[in-house]
C-alpha cells in the first residue's frame, strides 16, 4: 500500500515538472528532471502482463468512432485508427513501446471488472470514472471527457427539445453501464423509466422499431450513430447538465496495478504536448452546430 | 419378500428417509449416517471455498450485505414482471403446444398438410436459439411497422417464449399420447366417437396425465427464461441486477437475482417430485402386476 502511494507521490511530480517543463522553452530540462521517474517506467522494468509488451484489452466488437474506422478497419482495433485507437499507439510509443509491441486482447464488459487476475495491463473501452467503480478496480486519469446527446428521427415530437423538461413523456434508450443511463434516470428524469440494452446498437434496433422515441449517448458516439448507422436519424440537441459528476472516461487497470502511475505520466505527457487534443479534432469533432438543450 | 424393497423406490429426497415401521431402527442409523456425511461434505467445500487467498474480495464482490440491500428494490421490482410474464407465457404454451400436438396426432392422408405444417413449424422453431427468436421478432417484427401490429418489446419477448416453448412442449404433449395404448383409441372408435373426439375424451385426458412431470419440468425452465427478454430493453429481475452491477461493479445484485428465481423454482421441484411419486405409488396399488 505504502508502496503504491509512493509511486503514485513521484507519478504526482513527474506529471508537475512535466507540466512545468511544458511551460519553459527548454526541453532538455525536462529529461534532467523527470529521469529517475522516467527509469522505474522504462519499458525493462515495468511489470507487464506479457513481458516486454503492452497487453491492451477493449471490447468486442469495437465500434467506431473508438477503434477501428474505416471501410476495412471494422472491429480492428491494431489499425490504430478511431480516438482510443490512435490513442493506444500514442500512448505505448510515448511508454517507449513500438508498435509491434503493441498487442490487443478482447473482454466482454463483465469479465473486465469481475474479481481475480487479469490477462491485460489495461483495458479501453470508453469506461466512466465513477468513485464506486474505483472501489472495485484502478483508472487512469481522464482521456477524454463527453456532453451527453439525444439522438431521435426529425418527426419525433422530440425532435427539437429546448429543455429537460420538455422530454418528460418520452420513452428513453440507453445502453447498460453507461453514464447515459445513469444521466436519463438522474437528470432527465422521464415519466416512463428508460429501456437498458446490452449495447448501442440495440438501441439503435429499438429506436428503428418505434419502441423508443429517442437514445441518448456520448457525443461522438451520437455522431457515428447520426452519420452511419441510422439513417435519417439526427442529434436533437446535447444537454446542457452534467451528471453529477463529469463524464470522463478512463482506462481501467487491476486494482492495484502499479502500471497506472507509468500510464498516467504518458498521458499526461500527450495532454501537454497537445497530441490528446489533436486526436480529439481529428477523430471526434465533426462541422456544424448542434443545439443546446437546457436544464 | 412382502411390500416392495427399498431400491425400487423413487429417487425423491423425502420419501426415502420415510421408510415403513419395521425399518425404522434401520432409518434411524441411515438419518444419522446421511447427516454426517451431509455436514462432512458441506463442511469440505465450505473450507476449500473459504481457504482461498481471494475469498475475502469475493465475499466483498459477490456477497455484500450493504449492496445486496441496496439493489434488492429494483431487482424485485423486476422480478414481479418476469412473474406477469410466465404467468401469461405459461397459460398460452399449455394451449397452444396442445393443439399443435393433437394436430400431429391426427391420422388420415386428408390432415397431411397440416401435419406437414405443424412439424416443419416445430422443426423450425427448435432449430433456432431462443435468444435469435426473441431478438428477430422483438427488433425485427416492429420494424416492419405495419399497422395494427403491437411493437412493445415486452409482447414480442413474451410471443417468441410462446412460440419457442410450444413448440418443446408439444413434442411432450405427443410422447404422451403416444405413450396411450393404441386399444384405448381403437376402442372410443368403435363406440362411434370421430376421431377428433377420441383424442379429446379418451387418449388425451390419459396422455396428460402421463406427462405432467415433464410439463412441470418444463414449466421450471420457462421460470428462468423469461428473463431472456431483456436483450429487448424490458427490465425484468435480471436486467435490473446487470444495471446495478455496471453502475457498481459490483455482483451481489446477481445473487439477489438468483435467490428470487431460487425461491420460485424449488418449490415447483419438489412439487413435481411429489406429485410423480404419488402418480406412480397409486398406480402400484391399484394395478399391481
Amino acid at each position: 500500500m505504502k508502496e503504491i502511494r509512493r509511486t503514485k507521490f513521484l507519478a504526482l511530480l513527474a506529471v508537475l515538472s512535466l507540466a512545468l517543463a511544458a511551460c519553459g522553452d527548454d526541453g532538455s530540462e525536462a529529461t534532467t528532471t523527470t529521469s529517475d521517474e522516467a527509469d522505474s517506467c522504462a519499458v525493462e522494468s515495468l511489470n507487464m502482463v506479457n513481458p516486454g509488451q503492452l497487453t491492451v484489452a477493449t471490447g468486442e466488437p469495437v465500434f467506431p468512432p473508438w477503434m477501428g474506422v474505416g471501410d476495412d478497419n471494422f472491429d480492428v482495433p491494431e489499425s490504430g485508427t478511431g480516438f482510443e485507437g490512435a490513442l493506444v499507439y500514442e500512448l505505448a510509443a510515448e511508454m517507449g513501446f513500438s508498435d509491434d509491441q503493441v498487442t490487443f486482447v478482447r473482454t466482454g464488459f463483465d469479465e473486465s471488472i469481475a474479481p481475480g487476475p487479469k490477462d491485460w495491463d489495461f483495458n479501453i473501452q470508453q469506461y466512466s470514472i465513477t468513485a464506486e467503480r474505483d472501489q472495485v478496480v484502478d483508472f487512469s486519469d481522464p482521456y477524454y471527457e463527453t456532453q451527453q446527446a439525444l439522438v431521435t428521427f426529425p418527426d419525433s415530437p422530440y425532435a427539437e427539445p429546448s429543455s429537460i423538461e420538455d422530454l418528460e413523456g418520452a420513452v428513453l434508450g440507453a445502453a447498460i453501464g453507461t453514464t447515459s443511463l445513469d444521466f436519463v434516470e438522474d437528470v432527465i428524469q422521464p415519466d416512463t423509466a428508460p429501456s437498458v440494452y446490452d449495447e448501442n446498437v440495440d438501441v439503435e434496433a429499438a429506436m428503428n422499431a418505434g419502441q423508443i422515441d429517442g437514445l441518448v449517448v456520448d457525443l461522438p458516439t451520437a455522431y457515428f450513430i447520426t452519420a452511419v448507422q441510422v439513417e435519417g436519424s439526427i442529434i436533437a440537441g446535447v444537454f446542457e447538465a452534467q451528471a453529477e459528476s463529469p463524464d470522463e472516461f478512463g482506462l481501467l487497470f487491476e486494482e492495484g496495478n502499479p502500471l497506472v502511475s507509468c500510464v498516467n505520466q504518458a498521458l499526461a505527457t500527450l495532454r501537454d504536448d497537445g497530441t490528446l487534443a489533436a486526436l480529439e479534432e481529428e477523430w471526434l469533432t465533426q462541422e456544424g452546430d448542434i443545439p443546446e438543450i437546457g436544464g | 419378500m412382502t411390500g416392495p424393497p427399498d431400491d425400487i423406490r423413487g429417487p425423491s429426497l423425502w420419501t426415502s428417509i420415510r421408510r415403513p415401521r419395521r425399518h425404522r431402527e434401520e432409518g434411524a442409523r441411515a438419518a444419522v449416517i446421511a447427516a454426517i456425511s451431509t455436514v462432512a461434505v458441506l463442511g469440505l467445500i465450505l473450507w476449500w471455498v473459504l481457504s482461498s487467498e481471494a475469498w475475502p474480495e469475493v465475499q466483498r464482490q459477490f456477497f455484500n450485505p450493504s449492496h445486496f440491500m441496496a439493489a434488492w428494490p429494483a431487482v424485485l421490482g423486476g422480478f414481479w414482471l418476469n412473474i406477469q410474464m410466465f404467468a401469461v407465457a405459461e397459460v398460452l404454451i399449455l394451449i397452444a403446444a396442445l393443439i399443435l400436438a393433437m394436430i400431429r396426432a391426427l391420422r388420415g392422408p386428408a390432415f397431411f398438410p397440416l401435419r406437414a405444417l405443424v412439424i416443419g413449424f416445430i422443426d423450425l422453431v427448435r432449430g433456432i436459439p431462443i435468444i435469435l427468436l426473441i431478438l428477430l421478432l422483438g427488433f425485427g417484427v416492429p420494424a416492419l411497422q405495419l399497422p395494427g401490429v403491437p411493437n412493445s418489446p415486452l409482447f414480442w419477448g413474451v410471443a417468441a417464449l410462446v412460440i419457442s416453448y410450444s413448440a418443446y412442449t408439444a413434442e411432450v404433449y405427443r410422447a404422451g399420447i403416444e405413450s396411450v395404448h393404441e386399444s384405448q383409441r381403437m376402442a372410443g372408435r368403435s363406440l362411434g366417437l370421430t376421431q377428433v373426439q377420441s383424442l379429446r375424451y379418451v387418449t388425451v385426458p390419459q396422455a396428460i396425465r402421463n406427462v405432467i412431470p415433464a410439463l412441470l419440468n418444463g414449466f421450471v425452465s420457462l421460470q428462468k427464461d423469461v428473463a431472456l427478454v431483456f436483450v429487448l430493453g424490458v427490465r425484468e429481475a435480471v436486467r435490473e441486477a446487470q444495471i446495478y452491477n455496471a453502475r457498481t461493479f459490483n455482483y451481489t445484485a446477481y445473487v439477489a437475482a438468483a435467490v428470487l428465481f431460487l425461491v420460485a423454482s424449488v418449490p415447483v421441484a419438489r412439487f413435481a417430485d411429489w406429485y410423480t411419486e404419488r402418480v406412480r405409488r397409486r398406480r402400484q396399488g391399484v394395478g399391481g402386476v
